[in-house]
């Protein structure tokens, strides 16, 4: 038991001169190696008592930046006259330069610049933006005509792309840049230099054993320095006792996962300079070859240039789509697959793959996603003496979900009237995929063709293209067409099944809804350089932040000294940053093994036998130790094999 | 395609609707079920919390209010406690001891007995609602289970899957503390307590029949990206439980250290729990070890929205708070390490961390509409 004893005896005294030191931590003897920390800054910060209460020993344990206070003046005492007041200036002015800078990098301003960045983001998910949905911002301006042109001034329509947004995260970046550089340095320096010294009351520490072994001083040193190091501690003997350290990795994750950081954001402002982005539409046999002048729109980064656009093609030939027909989500898809024929270059083979929603076709930079389907009906139209003038594939846009879809037919030349005069012709349309039968509502009943209806309104007259404004594919300029009439006197219009024909009034013609229903998919081809670097950045930030986290920095001290009874007395502690359970617990196996080579000696007579260390403390007489009752759970960690 | 096979595929599907139909009643059955045992368990918990409360706790009091003593004639802030422990072996008599101390300037605390308060009658109900906590959670994993094979597919497609897959995971994540040893038991009664109030909410609000995903949910990335979100959350909210409680506790003790007298109740649950310190460090590791996780949860959701949309980031309403969850997470453990900001603050930051968490699990699928609308409500 004598070794227990002796262990409680000496932390009884522990005790006592912890108390004197831990309460004036920020003014004991670890403040000349922390020279901005005045005492008023707060004695929980880590920095003021890591070095603090232990002096050199618990210094620089990590590399986080120090909290500095504001001082009164940088420029001391002013000398007479204008040199001595320009001298005073630029001092001042230097000490609040260096100052401001201090505070960006520093751990609470960076602590506010990434609360304020995660309130910044909050409108955005609030208020429609016009990067996802332009529609919905008008239509929000239109409703609100106080609140929409603030919003709109704030740049609360773009958020993510807003000045002040800007602000707050380049700020941060640049507290990031400001705090990462001086940290690598003071690493190196840490890496450098070597394991701080014992510091001389090892009983201090928050993890302590000692024993007393028969072994020689210098033995047990040796046995440590051996031990410590077989355990990939950085270790060397300084005077009395073995200094050694452990854990740096620790700081390199913390300082790859703020530089992988940087490096993500600038991937991302790359990618965001020259991406580009464009749609197409292709009906089912039709192709697409890789040019600024083939997509439906386009847009791109600033710095895209049209020949980063990399030259490829592709042909669809076949769209599938299967929808589910049973239960509460009818009709949602369940396969939505493109097969295409694509070749990279000029003259590049030709190769077949499929395009699904999940799956894009990836050609060197570009990626081709499936984005949207629709149904092409093909429609012929003949005029009065049976030529056909028009046949198509129409792409209609789909309305709903069950592809209730529209559009337009335009026949824009080769047809002539009944008189024989040039006319065009413009056919409003609607298709319903699965119509429900008649008496039913025109809408569609389900997404597949389970009973295709093509319904037809008939115009003629002048279809406004030739006038040279753009026109919508997909609607009809009515202002100089005429609708065709029946019989009746009331316009023309027709449920066609696949096959019927719709005849023209008066020898005008006819059009035709053939069999074949072609299927359209619409293709985003997206470029956007610089994604491999933000995949590797966000990989290094996992695995730094993870090394960060996990990984413990401590120190672990040995003393072996010949006590005065001539006797070896081993002393052995251990420090880490505080957050640090398994310290004692690795505390513990190191001296386990310490001791299987420096056993334990023979009680000595001359030990003060003290009845029970507990009594000691808590012994009324001694006000000298005003300590608790030691809990009597174990600490934790304390669960060793 | 072509006219005729539709309806072949409608009469197949029909089929397999009907046996998928049996399982999801199953898994019906199975929730329930193990709402029932649930409950059970909660009045086991809550006996163990009575029963224990008869017997003589006050550690907590003890420590501060001796410390306190010894202060106030020492006017100085009281000397840290030492905590004996044996190191590595066996042989406890040979071995030497390490001896470990709070740092100087930390309140120095014994952690409380646990809910039982020391009491056999108390601890023999505690171990009865733990087990029960136990079946109620292989009750629930098969509910999830059945759930999953109904639907075939991960069960993560609504909103009702997510909160059957979040109290399962949430409960799995208690009981593997516990079977790892940890000093976690007194969370119980809590856990239980918002596990029905959750479950309570999915059958009745949020319950979806069992349906197939779109396309845009068919990829593998679902299942990573999701599962660890889900994960990730069921962690976070262990770890906001510690940290409720440890605000509680801590204001406990200041209570005490500054001479107040604390109400019965609060006395006696209080002092059953772990000190402020262990709780806070509960929680702080708790939160740290699953933060590398949601980072890469949100990275992999990123990827996944490059394949499925064709952008990586597009700041949709759920990438936006899922970010923000993961910026005030961060400021969180910066928090921790700026003088200052560590102990009450940095815990109000960590709630507010769970509580941007639970906004983007439930606030954005209900107000807000994006891209991630999929999930439906009821
Ligand atoms: C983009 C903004 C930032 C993010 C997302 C971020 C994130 C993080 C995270 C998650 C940690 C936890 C890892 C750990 O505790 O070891 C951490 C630690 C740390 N960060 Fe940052 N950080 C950012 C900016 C900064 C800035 C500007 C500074 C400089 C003032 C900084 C300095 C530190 C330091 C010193 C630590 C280590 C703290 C410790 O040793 O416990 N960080 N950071």
């Amino acid at each position: 038991m004598g070794t227990t004893r002796d262990t409680d005896v000496r932390t009884g005294d522990g005790t006592n001169s912890g108390t004197d030191g831990g309460t004036n931590s920020g003014t004991n003897s670890g403040t000349d190696n922390n020279p901005t920390t005045s005492g008023g800054s707060g004695t929980d910060g880590a920095s003021v008592r890591d070095a603090g209460e232990f002096g050199d020993a618990g210094a620089q344990l990590s590399t986080a930046p120090r909290e500095t206070t504001v001082p009164g003046s940088f420029g001391g005492a002013r000398a007479p006259g204008a040199a001595g007041w320009l001298g005073w200036a630029g001092r001042e002015a230097l000490g609040w330069t260096r100052w401001i800078w201090r505070q960006l990098t520093s751990m609470r301003v960076a602590l506010l610049l990434l609360f304020l960045l995660s309130l910044g983001a909050i409108p955005g998910s609030l208020i429609p933006q016009s990067g996802t949905d332009e529609m919905k911002v008008a239509d929000f301006q239109e409703r609100h005509t106080t609140l929409g042109p603030i919003y709109e001034k704030l740049g609360l329509f773009h958020v993510y792309s807003s000045a002040w947004f800007s602000a707050i995260y380049i700020l941060l970046f640049v507290s990031l840049i400001g705090c990462i550089v001086p940290r690598t340095w003071q690493f190196v320096g840490q890496l450098r230099g070597r394991p701080p010294r014992a510091p001389r009351l090892l009983t201090r520490l928050p993890a302590y054993t000692t024993w007393r072994t028969g072994a020689a001083p210098e033995e047990v040193r040796e046995e440590a320095l051996k031990l410590l190091r077989q355990r990939r501690f950085r270790a060397h003997p300084a005077g009395d006792a073995v200094a050694a350290e452990k854990g740096y990795l620790r700081e390199v994750g913390n300082l790859a996962f703020h530089i992988a950081l940087i490096v993500m954001l600038t991937a991302f402002a790359w990618g965001q300079l020259f991406k580009s982005e464009g749609n197409k539409l292709i009906v089912e046999g039709d192709g697409f070859a890789n040019t600024l002048m083939q997509y439906d729109d386009f847009k791109s980064g600033s710095l895209f240039d049209t020949d980063d656009l990399e030259p490829f093609s592709f042909v669809l030939k076949d769209f599938e789509g299967t929808y589910e027909t049973t239960g509460p989500n009818r009709g949602t898809p369940r396969t939505y697959q493109a097969t295409v024929d694509y070749s990279v270059g000029a003259d590049g083979e030709e190769k077949k793959r499929t395009v699904k929603v999940n799956e894009p076709l990836e050609i060197d930079g570009s990626k081709v996603y499936l984005t949207a389907h629709g149904y092409a009906p093909v429609v012929t139209v003949r005029d009065g003496k049976g030529d056909v003038v028009y046949r198509q594939a129409v792409p209609l846009l789909p309305l709903d979900s069950n592809s209730t879809s529209t559009g337009v037919v335009k026949v824009m030349d080769g047809y002539r009237n009944a008189e024989g005069e040039k006319e065009q012709l413009g056919f409003q349309a609607f298709f319903l995929p699965a119509y429900g039968g008649d008496g039913t509502a025109v809408v569609s009943q389900f997404p597949a063709l389970l009973n295709p209806v093509l319904n037809l309104e008939a115009y003629h007259g002048d279809l406004g293209v030739d006038a040279g404004l753009p026109q919508s594919v997909y609607q009809l300029e009515k202002r100089n067409l005429k609708e065709f009439r029946n019989a009746k006197g009331t316009q023309l219009r027709e449920n066609l099944r696949p096959g019927e024909t719709m005849q023209l009034p008066d020898g005008a013609g006819s059009i035709t809804f053939e069999k074949e229903i072609k299927e359209w998919a619409n293709f985003q081809v997206t470029r956007q350089p610089g994604s491999g670097w933000a995949l590797a950045g966000a990989l290094t930030a996992i695995f730094g932040l993870a090394a960060s986290l996990f990984i413990q920095r401590r120190r672990v001290w040995v003393r072996a000294v010949t006590g005065p009874d001539g006797v070896t007395v081993v002393e052995m502690a251990g420090l880490g940053r505080s957050e640090s359970a398994r310290l004692p617990e690795e505390l513990g196996v190191l001296a386990g093994h310490l001791y299987d080579v420096a056993p334990g000696a023979a009680e000595s007579p001359d030990t003060p036998d003290t009845p029970d260390a507990q009594d000691t403390l808590d012994a009324p007489g001694s006000s000298e130790t005003p300590t608790p009752e030691p809990p009597a759970a174990p600490a934790e960690g304390a669960e060793t094999k | 395609m072509t006219l005729a096979a539709a309806p072949d595929l409608a009469g197949a599907t029909q089929l397999a609707a009907a046996t998928n139909e049996n399982l999801a009643n199953l898994s019906n059955t199975l929730i329930y079920s193990a709402m029932a045992v649930y409950t059970l368990a909660f009045f086991a918990y809550i006996a163990e919390w009575l029963l224990g409360s008869r017997s003589k706790v006050g550690r907590t009091a003890a420590a501060l209010t001796a410390g306190d003593d010894a202060k106030d004639a020492k006017g100085s802030k009281g000397a840290p406690a030492v905590t004996v422990q044996n190191a590595g072996g066996t042989a406890v008599l040979e071995r030497p001891e390490v001896v470990t101390r709070a740092v100087a300037g930390a309140r120095d605390v014994p952690d409380g007995p646990g809910a039982h308060g020391g009491d056999e009658q108390g601890d023999l109900y505690g171990r009865i609602a733990v087990s029960l906590t136990a079946l109620a959670f292989l009750i629930a994993f098969g509910g999830v289970l059945a759930r999953a094979l109904s639907v075939q597919r991960a069960p993560w497609g609504n909103m009702y899957e997510f909160n059957i897959t979040f109290s399962t995971v949430a409960v799995g994540v208690y009981l593997s503390l516990l079977a790892m040893k940890k000093n976690v038991r007194w969370m119980g009664l809590f856990l239980t307590t918002t596990v029905l109030l959750d479950l309570g909410l999915a059958v009745t609000v949020l319950y979806t029949a069992s349906d197939q995903l779109v396309p845009a949910l068919h990829s593998y990335w679902l299942y990573i990206h999701v599962s660890t979100a889900i994960f990730c959350g069921a962690v976070f909210y262990v770890g906001a439980v510690g940290t409720i409680l440890y605000l509680f506790k801590d204001s406990y003790e200041n209570k005490l250290v500054s001479g107040g007298r604390p109400g019965r109740f609060a006395t006696s649950v209080l002092e059953r729990l772990p000190s402020s310190a262990s709780l806070d460090k509960f929680s702080y590791r708790v939160n740290a070890a699953v933060f590398p996780l949601w980072t890469f949860t949100i990275i992999a959701g990123a990827i996944w929205a490059g394949d499925a949309w064709g952008r990586y980031w597009g700041w949709d309403p759920k990438e936006t708070w899922s970010f923000i969850t993961w910026v005030v997470y961060a400021g969180y453990l910066h928090a921790r390490a700026t003088a200052g900001w560590k102990g009450r603050k940095a815990a109000y930051i960590a709630l507010i961390a769970f509580a941007c968490w639970l906004f983007n699990y439930y606030g954005v699928n209900i107000f807000v509409s994006g891209k991630h609308s999929y999930a439906d409500v009821g």
